[in-house]
């Protein structure tokens, strides 16, 4: 008896084991490149390492028992008669309940450190009217502590490209070029369909939508050329619809910005 | 109810083909109903797999270069569509609902017999007219989920036969789904006390309440939207003031919902199946049957969670993140006591129950990637891409089409009187195992790192993974080959059977094998325990 609790107790901290090994050491995702994305990691990875473990315990528990269990060429008759373990079912409905409320808990705590629950403040200066009833993402940091600070851009996107309106500059571009380290907010809005704003490196996407504004706000922290993709089917050439967001330092920002300012008003 | 129908079964069967005739005739019989259903379903199978081949083929290199870009998203929505409303809705529950639901109830047929032919006969007319719309001006090419503005934007012709198709599947569905719970319900010998039912009697029960409850709400959505392609209305379309947004909450109200109308059953399925071949009573009967009402219940508000991204409330997002999670702990109950029933059984590994088993496991981790995609902050980065197509299709092939192949080589002798062969039924079993994953799993990393699902095209750096998952897809298109091949074998020259090879206790082994057309010789046996494994009364031999 002792020996087979022995290994019992040897083969879960070994399912453990293993589980957190891998929930440590496999990076599945790609670079860290704002301040949303470590964030996400650490919720993936804690998802990833509970994930692990229930998924080695229950094949280890399914291929065991077929194993253990198989019928041999010598026996005969039926297994025995245990229709039920209501202790042990109430174990297995009590538990998981935990670990999905706890998860829930984590999750809405990691939620509000992307800055999802926060209501949009109206104050903030691309809602010219409080009327306008604006959807959000995820608004990462206070609104109006760096309200002075961020830097604004109005989005559209149409079949199948993206545009980038810098009102302060008043001037369009094709990419979305913008400086580390400073909060970017985007007011999004679609010219005939549904399309998605992501950029996997920030792990951010929110849906532009026709007929209804949207809001993200992001805060980039590593300089780099990322991927702007649109996630939502938009049409035949879906698969191509791709930008770039180019994050610079901020001398070079205002260097882009500046060339850019002063050619859109020569012209 | 019952003597009406055995009154009129005198006259019609005379009108009825006798031979492999009547599987093409307007048969009542609820057993020729539910092969139909199979037969049809497996034929939309091929097709929608071969839908799949060609998407697959599409991936295997970065460029869109094996079929033209709108073409690719008319394969992708029938292959969507083919999957969903013509192979696995109407197989797991009308083909193995119709076979099984009077057996279990103790009765000589369904409850309404013409409406059950006549839910059976929408189904090969849609299909067609779906597959059909392709040649007009091509088929819809809005993706299954067809979203307004794009499915108002796109060629009208295939859109609309689109909605049409799915008008008249719902219409099959609801007409089943109202049947099986009258059956069940009203149909029960006397003395067949509820909780005597076989767990697949409540499983299709739970399943038809949300057929009737939530198709509904599908097909009024399709007609407005309908309306807004033949007749400019502007009920989703922004340019006229309407809300695109509604209709995902309309579409997901029914959509979500049919996830479980796929799965439910599938649950059911197994119970019957896991507890014939390990040799012992099915774990824990009443809190499967809770389990199953509470994800019915559960299953009804949580269809949110399909529309993190599209700019809802926050509230909204945490209520929604907190009900889809909560679903974990039924479901997890019934795997938990699908495990504590193979523990300590007499296990006979045959092909029914290896892909019982692959099945477990494939549906353990997609639930886990379920629970995981529950949540608002993780599914926002991975909404839309390859990491959901990979969940779902570890739900609905890995689990619910896995259950398929399996309850076809459990009844096969049920129906046929005939053996499947084992070898190639392991065969079979191993190859799609393999295929699968192969195929599926790596799709998860593809989704993290930025690929997005519904393209054509994707970055180079991603042709190595596809191009794993291509294989995988080549291997699960082999895999039809050993099945079908089994399939011709044993019905040809199959060994006999006897009326029940696996010495199984629930009521449809209790007759002959085929059955005959009213099901049992003389009176419906009484069975109090269908799992009664184990107990001396029942002892094997």
């Amino acid at each position: 008896m002792l020996n087979k609790n022995f290994y019992l107790i040897l083969i879960i901290s070994a399912v453990f084991g293993i589980s957190f090994w891998i929930g440590f050491n496999v990076n599945l995702l790609p670079v860290e490149a704002s301040i949303n994305a470590p964030i996400y990691d650490e919720l993936f990875k804690i998802l990833f390492i509970i994930g692990l473990i229930i998924f080695i315990g229950m094949t280890i528990a399914v291929i065991y028992s077929l194993f253990k269990f198989r019928k041999r060429k010598d026996q005969y008759g039926d297994g025995i008669a245990l229709e039920g373990n209501l202790s042990l079912e109430i174990v297995w409905t009590i538990i998981p309940s935990i670990i999905v409320l706890i998860i829930g808990l984590y999750s809405y705590n990691i939620y509000d450190r992307m800055g999802g629950m926060k209501e949009l403040n109206h104050s903030h200066e691309m809602m010219t009217s409080n009327t306008e009833k604006i959807w959000a993402g995820i608004s990462q940091a206070s609104n109006n502590e760096f309200a002075s600070n961020n830097l604004s851009v109005e989005v559209s996107a149409m079949q199948f490209a993206f545009l980038f309106n810098y009102p302060k500059g008043k001037f369009i571009s094709g990419e979305l070029h913008v400086p580390v380290d400073h909060k970017v907010s985007m007011k999004m809005e679609s010219k005939d369909v549904i399309h998605a704003f992501w950029v996997p490196e920030f792990r951010i996407k929110q849906d532009i939508i026709p007929g209804q504004p949207t809001v993200l706000n992001f805060t980039p922290t590593k300089v780099g050329k990322y991927p702007i993709i649109c996630a939502e089917l938009c049409g035949p050439y879906h698969g191509g619809m791709r930008a770039s967001i180019i994050v610079e330092e901020e001398s070079d920002y205002k260097d882009w910005f500046n060339k850019n300012t002063k050619t859109e008003v020569s012209l | 109810m019952t003597i009406s129908i055995d009154s009129k079964d005198s006259n019609t069967k005379s009108l009825q083909p006798k031979g492999w005739l009547r599987y093409f005739s307007f048969s009542l019989d609820h057993k020729v109903i539910g092969i139909q259903y199979l037969i049809c379903g497996f034929l939309f199978y091929l097709i929608g797999g071969t839908l799949a081949s060609a998407i697959r083929i599409e991936l295997a290199s970065p460029m869109s270069d094996f079929m033209p870009r709108d073409v690719y998203n008319q394969v992708l929505t029938l292959h969507g569509t083919i999957m969903i409303f013509l192979w696995i809705v109407p197989v797991v529950n009308g083909a193995f609902g119709n076979y099984l639901i009077p057996f279990y109830v103790g009765a000589r047929d369904m409850a309404f017999p013409r409406l059950n032919a006549v839910a059976f006969w929408l189904i090969p007319p849609s299909g067609l007219m779906l597959v059909a719309s392709y040649f007009v001006e091509g088929a819809a090419q809005a993706g299954w989920t067809a979203y307004p503005p794009l499915s108002i934007t796109t060629p009208q012709s295939g859109q609309i036969i689109w909605i049409m198709s799915v008008l008249l599947l719902g219409g099959s569905s609801i007409f089943g789904g109202i049947n099986f719970i009258a059956t069940i319900i009203k149909l029960r010998r006397p003395g067949l006390k509820l909780m005597q039912l076989p767990m697949y009697c409540w499983a299709m029960l739970g399943t038809s309440l949300l057929v009737v409850l939530s198709t509904p709400v599908l097909a009024g959505t399709l007609i407005l939207l309908s309306f807004d392609i033949v007749a400019h209305t502007g009920f989703f379309n922004p340019v006229l003031g309407g809300n695109v947004v509604v209709y995902q909450h309309l579409f997901w109200f029914y959509s979500h919902p049919a996830v479980y109308i796929m799965v439910l059953p599938a649950f059911g399925l197994v119970s019957e199946i896991l507890p014939v071949h390990s040799r012992k009573p099915l774990f824990g009967y009443t809190t499967m049957v809770f389990s199953i009402m509470g994800i019915v219940v559960l299953g009804l508000v949580v269809w949110a969670h399909h529309m993190f991204t599209s700019g809802t409330p926050p509230w909204m997002r945490l209520f929604f993140t907190i009900a889809t999670a909560f679903i974990a702990v039924p479901t997890g109950i019934k795997f938990f006591n699908w495990v504590a029933t193979l523990w300590g059984g007499k296990i006979s590994i045959n092909s029914a129950m290896l892909f019982s088993c692959g099945f477990i496991i494939n549906f353990v981790f997609g639930g886990i990637t379920g629970v995981a995609l529950a949540q608002v902050p993780f599914d926002i980065h991975v909404h839309d891409t390859y990491f959901v197509v990979a969940h779902f299709h570890y739900i609905v092939y890995g689990g619910t089409v896995f259950i398929i192949f399996s309850s076809i080589y459990h009844w096969f002798p049920k129906v046929t009187g005939k053996l499947m062969s084992e070898k190639l039924g392991i065969i079979h079993f191993s190859i799609t195992f393999i295929g699968f994953n192969l195929c599926f799993a790596p799709q998860h990393w593809l989704g993290l790192n930025g690929m997005p699902r519904r393209v054509a095209e994707y970055d180079p750096q991603f042709q190595f993974v596809n191009q794993i998952s291509s294989v995988g897809a080549l291997l699960m298109a082999i895999s039809t080959i050993p099945f079908l091949v089994n399939i011709f074998l044993s019905i040809k020259n199959g060994k006999d059977s006897g009326d029940n090879p696996w010495n199984a206790l629930t009521p449809e082994w209790l007759t002959s094998s085929p059955p005959p057309v009213e099901n049992w010789e003389g009176e419906a046996p009484l069975v109090e325990e269908p799992y009664g494994y184990g107990k001396p009364i029942n002892q094997e031999n």
